[in-house]
């Protein structure tokens, strides 16, 4: 089971990620336990798969957006969003905008490409949970959080750009 | 120049701690290569040709002489003696140990400076006027502005993974001395009406593969909006730029297949949302931000000064100096000294330790000890008495630095190219050194006045070949060396209340490319057409270049026409 960071702590991860096949087939998903679907396969069945007795949550590619998934915030527990590699940063915009412009409360889960040194700006752009990828030294991950104290500019996390905190201070 | 404050500070430190950990778990092999490089490459550390390359920020250009001196230190302790100072205001080592890179920031973090965000797919160092805070036609100090930007982007935790590089420029002049149409952002003070300060937002310039002179996407932006609308442009950027071809990435791409309208239409929607939002500025902010530059206690001086007028009277060398190299204060009885990085024989922006603890000397001396980078690769005394220019010029003489050539066809802008870089297709540092020894007459080199020549060792343009009045382009054919040229470009108008306003554009690719050992013979051929159909001296290479296009210079390059008079013959042989 793969490694996740909730609450600055490690912990086990009880949800199932399910992908499609390689031909684009959806993904069977189990009767009972909490599953991570695609956002393919929840814009075609969402009303089936809310009704299940185990909760189910969605996870974005990259190149998908908040908006796909905006309407449908108030029946998802968890929203996942996939890094392909350390370098597409979309995710982070997807993140925020979950946050800021939607008001998701719920858990927003880094997968993919999550590793130490990706983990505060992700913070920072409001996910909550990291599933680190596989080999990732968690311990050493959980360090990440303290490497950098400060944020110049207003996000997920601080609001207010500094110098709004400094006026306040 | 800006003062840190604490959290400044704490920032820079905690940044070399980050950077010392992610070494040290590379090096233990628990962070792989592919990894290792983005990381790295945020904090200014490529792998070069035959070493590491660090590039340390100096951000809009601005130096203490205490800093240089540590920069002097760092040449010689961790490299050999010496560093590049770059066109985008920063300057480079070019052998440092990747092992004693975290030492040489931890060095850096004592004097307030650092290698953020000096390379990697994110924002990078903010430039501007390198005569801002003194230029008689400044309408704000760009160095505030930037500084207010240079905080806001540092570890932007959304836009540190962009599709590619970011560069933002601020022109706070009339004139545009900061390329600010061939920048991902540039951004040009103005007033409104009502004598409100705003920007000019131009978007999706740049140079590179596929040059572009940007357009402009809002002629006023408020001053409090600009942060809000700049997370605006970013976000659209981020999520829709490309992110399938490196070399369709830059936001230019973007710009230009969405098209102008529609992408203003996203930012100016995106902005609806972020628009009076807490990133929105306060007067007190932008005030403690200039609160915090210390600046020079100019004493009252009269404007004339008649020892000086006298100097300038009876010493010609010393008149061509000035006349080239100096530049109008907006404090009667002080100037601005450009010190030539672009001695003939050495390469462009190349600067040893010795000399920077000299110009450090200089600058304590003469300028309130601070300095100023150019991104035409030269350093500035920012603040000399009138009083003291001839004894400044007679101490640069003697560095090496008082090269009369600002604005002038050896002030070569120019990469550091094959010599270095493992990108280059060519070497760019010997044919900036050829043209500058065919062209060392002074007395012809002044009769051709202003010409930019601009060299980049290949597409990915650092020399700025593209916005060059010549340019010249190194290129592979079949493992050999070439050189391409261009003519016409021009960084934009750099020259204040011109009555030809000449704006940014970029430049014709005149032919075939050229071997190595031709290109001073091509130069001076352009220069020899110019000669001969200037109306006057006042008409520059650019404006000729405009005036009457290109094909007379193809012409006298390639030989379609006879393009030397044997007037001009002589004259270039006893140049």
């Amino acid at each position: 089971m793969a490694k996740l960071i909730r609450n600055l702590r490690v912990e086990t991860d009880n949800w199932l990620l399910l992908k499609a096949g390689a031909d684009g087939t959806p993904p069977a998903v189990p009767a009972e336990g909490d599953v991570i679907v695609p956002l393919s396969l929840w814009q075609l069945r969402k009303d089936a798969l809310a009704a299940r007795s185990g909760k189910t949550a969605v996870w974005l590619e990259s190149k998908d957006s908040a908006e796909d998934v905006a309407a449908d915030l108030h029946r998802l527990p968890l929203v996942a969003i996939h890094f392909p590699s350390i370098a597409d940063g979309r995710g982070y915009s997807i993140a925020r905008l979950l946050r800021e412009r939607h008001g998701y409360k719920g858990e927003v889960r880094a997968i993919g490409a999550v590793f130490k040194d990706v983990l505060l700006g992700m913070q920072r752009c409001g996910f909550d949970t990291y599933a680190l990828r596989d080999g990732e030294d968690a311990d050493e991950a959980l360090r990440a959080f303290d490497d950098l104290a400060d944020t110049y500019q207003a996000n997920v996390v601080e609001p207010l750009p500094l110098f709004r905190r400094r006026a306040i201070i | 120049m800006y003062t840190y404050d604490e959290i400044d500070q704490r920032v820079v430190e905690q940044r070399v701690a980050q950077f010392r950990d992610q070494t040290r778990r590379f090096l233990a092999g628990t962070l792989i290569e592919e990894e290792f490089r983005p990381l790295r490459l945020r904090n200014g550390l490529y792998v070069q040709r035959f070493a590491p390359m660090l590039r340390v920020a100096i951000p809009y250009g601005m130096l203490s002489s205490r800093q240089l001196r540590t920069l002097a230190h760092i040449a010689r302790k961790y490299d050999r003696d010496y560093g590049h100072f770059s066109t985008r205001q920063n300057i480079q080592y070019n052998w440092p140990k990747l092992e004693e890179v975290p030492d040489i920031l931890a060095e850096l973090a004592t004097v307030q400076m650092h290698a953020i965000q000096t390379s990697g797919n994110c924002i990078r160092n903010i430039t501007a006027d390198h005569f801002g805070g003194i230029a008689k036609d400044e309408i704000v100090d760009s160095f505030v502005w930037c500084e207010i930007l240079r905080q806001w982007s540092t570890f932007h935790p959304e836009f540190n993974w962009l599709p590619r590089k970011f560069k933002i420029a601020i022109n706070g002049a009339s004139a545009d001395r900061t390329a600010t149409h061939v920048h991902d952002i540039g951004l040009h003070a103005v007033r409104d009406a009502g004598g409100e300060i705003g920007f000019r937002v131009v978007v999706g310039g740049g140079l590179g593969r596929t040059p572009v002179v940007g357009p402009v996407i809002r002629e006023f932006l408020p001053w409090q909006h600009l942060l809000t609308y700049l997370e605006a442009v970013l976000r659209v950027y981020n999520r829709y730029g490309r992110r399938d071809n490196l070399y369709k990435a830059r936001i230019k791409i973007l710009v230009r297949e969405t098209g102008k309208d529609k992408f203003t239409e996203e930012v100016e929607a995106e902005w609806a949302h972020l628009k009076d939002g807490p990133n929105t500025l306060l007067a007190e902010e932008v005030a403690r931000i200039a609160g915090r530059f210390t600046k020079p206690a100019y004493q009252t001086l009269p404007e004339h000064d008649a020892s000086f007028a006298g100097q300038l009277a009876t010493d010609t060398a010393f008149r061509n100096w000035y006349q080239r190299n100096v530049f109008a204060h907006k404090v009667p009885g002080y100037a601005a000294v450009t010190l030539s990085l672009k001695k003939t024989g050495v390469p462009p922006g190349d600067a040893t330790s010795a000399q920077m603890e000299a110009v450090a000397d200089l600058a304590d001396q003469y300028s309130f000890g601070e300095l100023r980078v150019s991104h035409e690769q030269n350093l500035i005394l920012a603040d000399v008495r009138v009083s003291d220019l001839h004894a400044v010029w007679q101490k640069a003489q003697g560095l090496g630095f008082a090269t009369p050539n600002i604005g002038l066809l050896t002030n070569i802008i120019c990469c550091p190219g094959g010599d270095f870089c493992s990108l280059a297709n060519a070497k760019s540092i010997p044919v900036a050194q050829a043209i500058q020894e065919r062209f060392d007459n002074l007395d012809y080199l002044h009769d051709i006045g202003e010409v930019d020549l601009n060299i980049s060792g290949c597409m990915n343009a650092c020399g700025h070949h593209h916005v060059g009045h010549i340019g010249v382009l190194g290129v592979d054919k079949n493992g050999e060396e070439w050189y391409q040229i261009e003519v016409g470009g021009n960084q934009g108008e750099t020259r204040a209340g011109a009555a030809n306003v000449r704006g940014a554009s970029i430049g014709k690719v005149i032919g075939p490319s050229f071997a190595r050992a031709q290109v001073p013979d091509v130069i001076e051929r352009l220069i020899t057409c110019y000669i001969d159909k200037r109306d006057s001296e006042v008409e520059r290479f650019i404006d000729v270049v405009h005036r009457i296009g290109i094909e007379p210079f193809k012409e006298y390059v390639y030989g379609k026409a006879d393009p030397q008079s044997p007037r001009r013959n002589r004259q270039l042989a006893s140049a």
